[in-house]
């Protein structure tokens, strides 16, 4: 159950990260969906979930993508396991917090990403510095307004279903 | 339940994991040298297992050599400076020789690379497997060594390099499978293809009907494929059969003794495969 969710939440992840990207120029997305996803689950279901999301989600974007196969899935296979970590050994459940993981795994993950390409000398990336913190702060927001929106709509909706009851008396 | 115990060993599972992205990446991924990581990787470890092994031996061998095997060494002596002396006549020979081709070749304008540059190396390991005829040399890419560069012996064409890493490199042996050289009959000058057998013999494929070949010939190497230099001794013609006019099976004898290689000499002077290649990397 918990695995068909981390797998449904990296599809639609995916699948609306490759659909903004056809409306932006150049291609380019500050936020990195998958990466978001992954962080999420990891934060929510401990270390082995997170490490087998970021596994499965990182391969699939490899594969979808013209690099090497391997890269994206080590990135986020280890992004995913260290969130895992924090989620279990951390209270994480304000939005200061959650902004902190969100930040600093999406930099972790620039760093292993670009690092391992760089090191293997397949591509070079220039001075990615600036991306790199525009795309954080992108997954940082995004990531603290899913949480927010997780947990607070079941609440809302449960307290405007009880108003409406309260009207018809 | 198996799946319960894994999950609670997830620093088992994480490692797991990433030995097997790494070696997914590597499996991908060449190296500078053209070579993939992997096999460059492994070959780079395994090749200073062998030459930890390799000096030991020598070592031992050595110590042997110099403190207990010492009894020959006055009737060794004697024989090296017999064989030095005859050596010595002989290079007068060759060295006249020399000097009467050198002419014609300039007559001819036949020639166009005087001289090659080596490196000797010393052979520090065997095959890993017996499907793959290669060895391991104590010389690498620190040492100017590059993939397709040629090995050679006195005796003759030993090989070229395939895998080189830092400090050692891997040579495919003219007798394995996958293997060939261009090759010449030195006495009619018939061209063909020699081809390794996986075993200790050659043979030369793609020959001419016409071709004047006879058993006792020698091969030398045509340097068609821009790896070996030309003129090179590669063996010499065992057998010739025939099925008609066309050639059916031609075996050839290696000049070089695969079995008992020792050291050999790199050609490091650039071929026209190198120069090919650096044309297209650039």
């Amino acid at each position: 159950m918990k695995a068909a969710g981390a797998i449904l939440a990296v599809a639609v992840a995916l699948a609306v990260q490759t659909t903004l990207a056809r409306f932006l120029v150049r291609g380019s997305v500050a936020v990195d969906l998958v990466l978001v996803a992954v962080v999420y689950v990891a934060l929510t279901a401990g270390p082995v979930t997170g490490m087998l999301t970021g596994t499965f989600a990182g391969l699939v974007q490899d594969a979808l993508s013209s690099g090497v196969i391997g890269i994206g899935g080590l990135a986020k296979t280890i992004v995913g396991f260290l969130a895992g970590i924090i989620g279990t050994q951390f209270i994480v459940a304000q939005p200061l917090p959650r902004f902190v993981v969100f930040f600093s795994t999406t930099i972790l993950h620039a760093v292993i990403f670009m690092g391992l390409y760089v090191l293997l000398d397949v591509r070079h990336f220039g001075t990615p510095y600036a991306a790199a913190l525009g795309q954080a702060v992108g997954n940082a927001v995004v990531g603290v307004v899913a949480f927010q929106l997780v947990e607070l709509l079941p609440g809302a909706m449960e307290r405007r279903r009880a108003s409406r009851t309260r009207l018809r008396r | 339940m198996a799946l319960l115990d894994i999950r609670q060993r997830s620093g088992y599972l994480f490692l797991a994991v990433i030995l097997g992205h790494i070696l997914l990446i590597s499996a991908q991924v060449n190296s500078r040298t053209g070579v993939p990581v992997l096999e460059q990787v492994t070959f780079g470890i395994f090749s200073e297992i062998q030459r930890a092994v390799s000096s030991g031996l020598n070592g031992v061998r050595r110590m042997w050599g110099g403190y207990v095997d010492l009894r020959q060494v006055k009737t060794e002596n004697d024989d090296l400076k017999k064989q030095l002396a005859d050596a010595q006549v002989a290079l007068q020979a060759q060295r006249a020789l020399a000097d009467r081709a050198h002419g014609l070749e300039k007559l001819l304008e036949l020639r166009d690379r005087v001289t090659l540059q080596t490196t000797a190396a010393e052979v520090i390991g065997g095959p890993a497997t017996l499907d793959f005829r290669t060895v391991t040399i104590d010389k690498g890419t620190r040492d100017g060594l590059r993939p397709d560069m040629a090995i050679i012996s006195p005796a003759g064409v030993v090989g070229r390099v395939v895998v080189p890493s830092a400090r050692s490199a891997k040579v495919q042996l003219l007798v394995d499978r996958n293997a060939a050289a261009g090759a010449l009959i030195e006495r009619s000058r018939a061209q063909g293809v020699v081809v390794g057998a996986g075993e200790d013999r050659l043979r030369l494929e793609n020959v001419s009907e016409s071709a004047d070949i006879v058993a006792g010939d020698t091969v030398v190497t045509s340097g068609i494929e821009g790896i070996y230099p030309k003129g090179f001794v590669i063996g010499t013609i065992e057998s010739v059969e025939k099925n008609g006019p066309a050639y059916k099976r031609i075996t050839v004898k290696p000049a070089v003794d695969f079995s008992s290689l020792e050291e050999v000499l790199v050609v490091t002077t650039p071929t026209p495969a190198h120069e090919a290649d650096q044309g297209v990397s650039e």
